[in-house]
């Protein structure tokens, strides 16, 4: 029984893993430059601190789960991991939510600060943060599985023996 | 520290009496982190400002900054607003909880609710951040111009609703963290 549940773990951790290095990755990757009319629209990732501070939360929460995965053999630590877990599950999704505020203000705008949508002239931008969103979305549900799990597991022999 | 078969009622009433005086830093913490969030929700909430800009002399211009604007102060106000209400309810738990049978149930509904409240209340403090930066500093690159040289009062407050919420955020993360710790100690 417990076989499985290590496993289970392990699985979840892998995945949330490949989420967030492929979310890293791309937002890092993402940059698209259009000429209109002589004038040069550059956008990249840089360009604007949301998008860096989610390039850095997936990448310090990445090192972090590959450290974990490499020292997942040894007993004494797990119940600073499970803390640390919480932050992290912390750090992912305010990153995610911020870049998903200033994502939605580069598509739609916001008429009433005057500002005008980006997405129209960098679509190549926009698809590939797009899809750096989407796998951070990703980090996060399954970091959060992954937290909801331990808890569970954390539980369980409390359920073999109930209070009478 | 499980309850096993022999154990008599009584023990488990002594082991209850036992453990609540030391409960009692959760209790001011939660009350604590309450205040922070209702004042991060209410000050948000009553975010707004007008200015009139006079165009042409008979001609004025009346500008409204409301915090409805901006989905992602809406989504903060939502959040922290939810936070509020899980904070009492956990304060009425933790002082009625004694009634609930299964302690290790009860044990693991917290823990796993404060964390889904700590989720909500970093998302809804991440966007509303980086809003807020976007309007006090604008991108060039997109050329978004910022808003807070104009509506500075707007700015302020939402930046002290901000604050608030951080500080409201840094307390439920401690809450969490007790309460993992205990739910492990029962272990």
């Amino acid at each position: 029984m417990t076989q499985t549940r290590r496993i289970f773990t392990f699985v979840l951790r892998l995945l949330a893993l490949a989420a967030t290095v492929s979310a890293t990755i791309v937002m890092v990757t993402s940059h698209d430059s259009t000429r209109v009319l002589n004038l040069t629209f550059k956008a990249k990732f840089s360009d604007s601190p949301t998008f860096m501070y989610f390039v850095i939360v997936e990448a310090i929460v990445s090192g972090y789960n590959l450290i974990i995965l490499l020292l997942s053999s040894k007993g004494s630590l797990w119940r600073i991991v499970i803390i640390l877990d919480v932050v992290a599950a912390l750090l992912l999704t305010s990153s995610m939510s911020a870049a998903l505020a200033i994502g939605q203000v580069a598509k739609k705008g916001n008429t009433h600060a005057g500002w005008l949508p980006i997405c129209g002239q960098v679509s190549k931008f926009c698809n590939h943060v797009n899809g750096a969103l989407v796998a951070g979305i990703l980090a996060a549900i399954f970091y959060y599985v992954l937290n909801l799990f331990t808890l569970y597991n954390a539980l369980n022999p409390l359920f073999v023996v109930k209070p009478s | 520290m499980a309850l096993e078969n022999g154990q008599k009622p009584e023990d488990k009433a002594e082991l209850a009496a036992v453990t609540k005086p030391t409960d009692w830093t959760i209790v001011v913490l939660r009350v604590v982190a309450f205040f922070a969030t209702v004042t991060a929700t209410v000050v948000m909430a009553s975010n707004k400002e007008t200015k009139s800009l006079v165009v042409a002399p008979p001609i004025s211009v009346t500008l409204t900054a409301k915090f409805q604007h901006n989905p992602a102060n809406v989504y903060f106000v939502i959040a922290n607003g939810i936070a509020s209400l899980h904070n009492v309810f956990m304060i009425v738990v933790h002082f009625f909880g004694d009634k609930f049978k299964d302690k290790g149930l009860q044990l693991v509904m917290v823990a796993v609710l404060d964390m889904m409240i700590v989720a909500l209340v970093s998302s809804g403090d991440g966007a509303a951040t980086f809003m807020a930066e976007l309007g006090k500093k604008g991108n060039s690159h997109a050329r978004w111009n910022k808003i807070c040289d104009k509506f500075e009062k707007y700015c302020d407050r939402g930046g002290g609703a901000i604050i608030s919420s951080y500080i409201g955020l840094l307390f439920l993360l401690v809450i969490t963290v007790l309460s993992i710790i205990k739910l492990l100690k029962r272990n």
